[in-house]
């Protein structure tokens, strides 16, 4: 198989600081886990490459502060990135590093090619507009000017992620933390995007609930096609989701492959530790 | 005491930024200029924008009229004639026509204005995203992006919620194509009257600091959705109880105590001339 990723993403590195002498050469071991302590410049993502196919859902693991949602804001544009590069297999943004382009062009990027869940849903969601209005909002955003299509697409998209709709016009902050979750799986999933992120989607919800949203990324992946980048610090969530697994620690990678085979014959100590550490 | 007050109130040097501040504003129509908002006689909030862009554009051989949600006679448009008439000595009047310069609160006149009028609109809000957004850094932002999905959404969730457009007045426009800016509180209906307006529309905000424009023949186009297109306040069926004038804008006035509803004109001055006209003409009939 042959098949072109979706989007390359090439040493992305992400620092909060200037860096000093001691520092700036990343692998010469001055770091405390990813803090400098001379000049106190945290690496919170150090230089991070991989690719991600059409249909494929890649899945991130890391212990916490290991760069996970810090990789998955500068992909999404919530913040900058320090350096680096990434790629979108699109036939309007061929060849160019999209961190580099205009805040218009990011925009474009994230309401036609992108769709994000954060952990949080007051960060994905507006809550004090109406669940419908949120979904609609990302159909605005990306040039829809008709109501009764917005209507109808939201209702649909709501009805899918079991969202009853005469609750519709309700505001999301009246609902429990998984309708919240669903809500906004519902306005990511507005435009069609080929781009899914998913940070912590299961993270704080109850079994039940959990299992109800995972069958439903499942059953979105199985319909649509669409790619994922997962990310979870919770084994069992990656392992039924993701085919493709990458391990952070202290922002860089420290190992990747198969799901199966990074869960059952971990190579790299802290993988390890993690693995036997699953209750 | 009484000190000799400068030529329309302000030196020479406040006349100036404003009037630069006026300047970037025609040359940007819908963008919101900033600008030092100076201390006024009347306190901010009532009408202290629009009172310095009159201050600043008057000159001796102007004619000015000042309007308050249509009437000449309330108390703050009178004080606002008094204070520019004192500093300045200009004529004053109530004819819209006559008028070169024309402060307005929430209202256009219902003539039509001309070629070479103005028309100063105080503003409390300016910013139409403020409702969507309320950090100034990030609405200065979307706007210089183009970014107006938040301001749609709103007029989203009011059809939604209502069924309609719940605008009851300040419906946002798109300016020139370019900028979205708050019209002012008028009435939805006199946005059409800004849509390639013959006389330069001037527009103040003096508590938050911002003048913008709208130049004459620029087009004014207020946002609606493509199956919810817009519409205006619908007196249909009404007319002034006082002068009968219909297509205009009225005002519903409820009798306390009978529970009666009349309408009459919100412009007052519209009013008296239509009535002036009638008489005129049943004078005219009654001689011959």
């Amino acid at each position: 198989m042959h098949e072109e990723p979706i989007l390359q993403v090439r040493n992305l590195r992400k620092q909060f600081g200037t860096g000093c002498k001691e520092c700036s050469e990343l692998n010469n071991g001055n770091l405390e886990k990813n803090f400098c302590k001379s000049c106190g410049t945290v690496y919170a993502c150090q230089d991070i490459s991989f690719d991600l196919y059409p249909g494929e859902i890649l899945g991130i693991v890391g212990e916490s502060g290991s760069g996970k949602s810090t990789m998955m804001q500068c992909l999404y544009f919530d913040t900058d990135v320090s350096s680096g590069e990434a790629y979108i297999n699109d036939s309007l943004l061929a060849g160019k590093n999209v961190f580099e382009l205009s805040s218009q062009q990011k925009r474009s990027i994230r309401n036609h090619l992108y769709g994000m869940v954060y952990q949080n849903p007051v960060h994905g969601l507006k809550m004090n507009f109406s669940s419908i209005g949120n979904i609609a909002e990302k159909l605005i955003a990306a040039g829809n000017r008709n109501v009764a299509e917005m209507e109808a697409t939201s209702k649909k998209l709501l009805e899918s992620v079991h969202i009853p709709l005469h609750r519709m016009k309700e505001e999301p902050r009246n609902f429990s933390g998984g309708m919240q979750q669903r809500v906004q799986i519902a306005k990511a999933l507005s435009n069609n995007p080929p781009i899914l992120f998913l940070d912590e989607v299961t993270t704080g919800l109850d079994l039940s609930v959990q299992a109800n949203v995972l069958d439903l990324i499942k059953k979105i992946q199985r319909d649509l096609g669409i790619s994922m980048i997962v990310v979870s610090h919770d084994l069992g969530v990656i392992r039924m989701l993701a085919d493709r697994t990458i391990v952070l620690l202290n922002g860089k990678i420290i190992e990747e492959g198969l799901t199966d085979q990074v869960l059952e014959d971990p190579q790299h100590e802290y993988t390890q530790q993690l693995v036997y550490s699953l209750l | 005491m009484k000190a000799n007050t400068h030529f329309a109130f302000f030196d020479e040097g406040s006349k100036k930024e404003i009037r630069r501040a006026i300047m970037k504003a025609v040359a940007i129509p819908g963008y919101q200029v900033p600008f030092a908002s100076r201390e006024m006689p009347i306190a901010r909030g009532w009408g202290t924008g629009g009172l310095q862009i009159t201050l600043s554009i008057i000159g001796k051989s102007d004619v000015l009229k000042v309007i308050d949600q249509g009437a000449d006679e309330s108390v703050n448009a009178v004080s606002i004639k008094k204070l520019v008439n004192e500093t300045t000595n200009v004529e004053l009047t109530e004819q819209t026509s006559e008028a070169t310069i024309i402060q307005s609160r929430h209202r256009v006149p219902e003539v039509p204005l001309t070629k070479g009028q103005i028309i100063v609109l105080q503003v409390p809000m300016p910013e139409p995203l403020r409702g969507v957004e309320a950090k100034e850094y990030m609405t200065k932002r979307m706007h210089s992006e183009d970014d107006y999905s938040g301001i749609w959404l709103m007029l989203f969730e009011q059809i939604m919620k209502y069924g309609k457009t719940a605008t009851f007045a300040d419906h946002p426009v798109y300016v020139n194509g370019r900028y979205v800016m708050a019209p002012s509180p008028i009435p939805r209906f006199d946005n059409n009257k800004m849509h390639q307006s013959d006389s330069l529309i001037l527009l103040g905000a003096g508590r938050e600091k911002k003048i913008y424009a709208v130049p004459p023949y620029t087009n004014v186009e207020s946002l609606a959705f493509e199956d919810y297109p817009f519409t205006v306040e619908s007196f249909e069926g009404l007319e002034c109880h006082l002068c009968g004038s219909t297509d205009i804008f009225l005002d519903e006035l409820i009798d306390q105590q009978t529970g009666i509803t009349i309408h009459q004109c919100n412009d007052t001055s519209f009013c008296m001339d239509q009535l002036n006209k009638k008489e005129k003409a049943e004078v005219q009939t009654s001689y011959a």
